[in-house]
């Protein structure tokens, strides 16, 4: 218990520096890349909890995938370019409203009601918690409308880019 | 969990990683030897017998090499990449079953280090964050060349990883498991390659693509791009690099061989206890194999124009793997039922 506390609080400390390095940072390329220690730290957490499919999903999808095409996509048009803009004026204040609300909602739950979790009385794991037969079983029959939707969601996506991207190209020539 | 069981693990990592960067070395040698065979010359062999100790040399040269750093670059992160280059080369291959249950002093020890039931994704999510240290190394370099092959290589890396991921769901789909000791036990009979031969196909296309070898050595086409995102780097810095993309042959061969060819058992034949040794040299054998057609193919094919590979990938590789995935999956379900 002692040594799973330590995972913890050593990569929260890491995972919270992070994503604030990756606020903070005025350059672009070094603010993904801050972001990807966070989704590294998030994995290294699913795996405390005893969950490696998803750690290793958020591993592939987030580290691997998305955050490749976002600094790509900086490398492209190059950082210098993403200078800080005032567009967007409502955002400062609407952020700093939400970000205090989920925060007085974090510290209510921590104070005022302990689940178990956090009072210490860990549920114990059912056996193959977390297997990816026991995860598929769940995904595929429980689950299996909101993945069909999900599914549908992101093909819808993906033509629709298809098409822009089609369009885009004619108006070019 | 008993200080018997850590210790049996941090040995077997540390064998682990000795016979990856010595296997490094060696696949170096292999290669300078196994091309110049091929183009009719004699290749190294002044260095000890045979050359063998040609690779000591190699490296004793690199380390008296002056190390560079551009006045321009990002200092911090051109020192970074090599290193976030080569640490997922020497992780990936921690779920890799180099063996059966030997029994060592009256010990079981199994000779692998981690049997996870997710060791493909293991592998998929590794191989992804992989592509880091190329593109950190192309942009901190601030140099047009290294920035080009930079950026090639995350978009090359990207389009194929796709048709790899989609290779590997063949025989996770006929054994049944994620776990390569189950993908290997499952092989008993009959490799996999007979039941999937267009996802052997299509997985040793792309992971040639995947570590960046010829045909598919774009990022660092040396007439377009001087060297592209490793130009910058001297000495040890730049052996890291090359160190990374042997490693990553050697590690790739290994997972061709564990996943369609049967890994460390051989067909029809079960070992006896006391022969359970022989699992990582069969291993090894079926490596060597593979390696040397990899130098084959970098001997026999020109680099791919760039934009037709993004077609053969897009448009060739990644419906092809879709339908051998649909397949399988159809023909397992039927077969099942």
């Amino acid at each position: 218990m002692s040594l799973d506390l330590f995972l913890f609080f050593s990569l929260a400390v890491i995972s919270v520096a992070s994503a604030l390095a990756m606020i903070l940072n005025r350059n672009a390329i070094y603010s993904a890349l801050f972001l990807v220690l966070n989704f590294l730290t998030i994995a290294l957490f699913y795996l405390i909890l005893s969950g490696p499919f998803i750690a290793l999903a958020q591993v592939t999808v987030y580290a691997g995938a998305i955050m490749v095409l976002f600094l790509f996509v900086i490398m492209l048009i190059g950082p210098h370019r993403l200078a800080y803009s005032e567009a967007n004026r409502w955002q400062r204040p609407a952020a700093m409203v939400l970000g205090l609300a989920l925060l007085a909602e974090a510290v209510y739950i921590l104070i005022f009601r302990p689940t178990p979790a956090i009072s210490g009385e860990q549920p114990a794991l059912v056996e193959n918690f977390g297997a990816p037969k026991v995860l598929a079983d769940v995904l595929f029959n429980q689950y299996a409308l909101a993945v069909e939707v999900i599914g549908v969601l992101l093909l819808v996506a993906m033509v629709g880019v298809i098409v822009m991207v089609k369009n885009a190209g004619k108006r070019q020539t | 969990m008993d200080a018997a069981l850590i210790w049996e693990w941090i040995i077997k990592s540390a064998i682990v990683l000795l016979i990856m960067t010595g296997g490094f070395a060696y696949t170096t040698f292999y290669e300078r030897r196994l091309l110049a065979r091929i183009q009719t010359r004699i290749g190294p062999n002044r260095a000890g017998p045979w050359g063998i100790l040609q690779p000591v040399a190699d490296g004793v040269k690199l380390i008296f090499k002056e190390e560079l750093i551009p006045a321009q670059a990002d200092k911090v992160l051109f020192v970074l990449a090599p290193v976030i280059t080569v640490i997922p080369a020497l992780v990936i291959t921690a779920v890799m079953p180099w063996g059966g249950v030997v029994n060592i002093f009256g010990r079981q020890v199994p000779l692998y280090i981690a049997d996870v039931n997710v060791g493909v994704l293991y592998i998929m999510a590794i191989a992804s964050i992989s592509v880091y240290g190329i593109v950190l190394a192309g942009w901190s370099s601030n140099n047009k060349y290294a920035m080009l092959g930079g950026l090639r290589s995350s978009a090359q890396m990207i389009s194929y990883e796709l048709a790899l991921g989609l290779a590997f769901v063949g025989p996770v789909l006929i054994a049944g498991s994620m776990s390569l000791v189950d993908i290997v036990e499952k092989q008993r009979d009959i490799w996999f390659v007979v039941y999937q031969p267009v996802g052997f196909i299509i997985f040793l296309i792309a992971t040639l693509a995947e570590v960046n070898r010829a045909p598919f050595d774009m990022p660092e086409a040396e007439q377009e791009l001087t060297a592209g995102y490793h130009t910058e780097y001297s000495g040890m810095k730049f052996a890291l690099f090359f160190m990374a993309e042997y490693i990553k042959m050697i590690a790739v061969s290994a997972f061709a061989a564990t996943l369609f060819l049967g890994g460390y058992r051989l067909p029809f034949i079960e070992y006896p206890d006391w022969l359970e040794w022989i699992g990582p040299f069969v291993l090894l054998a079926k490596i060597i194999v593979l390696l040397g057609g990899m130098i084959w193919v970098r001997a026999t094919l020109p680099r791919f124009r760039y934009d037709r590979l993004m077609a053969f990938g897009w448009k060739i590789m990644f419906p092809l793997a879709l339908a051998n995935v649909l397949v399988t999956a159809v023909i397992v379900v039927i077969l099942s039922a």
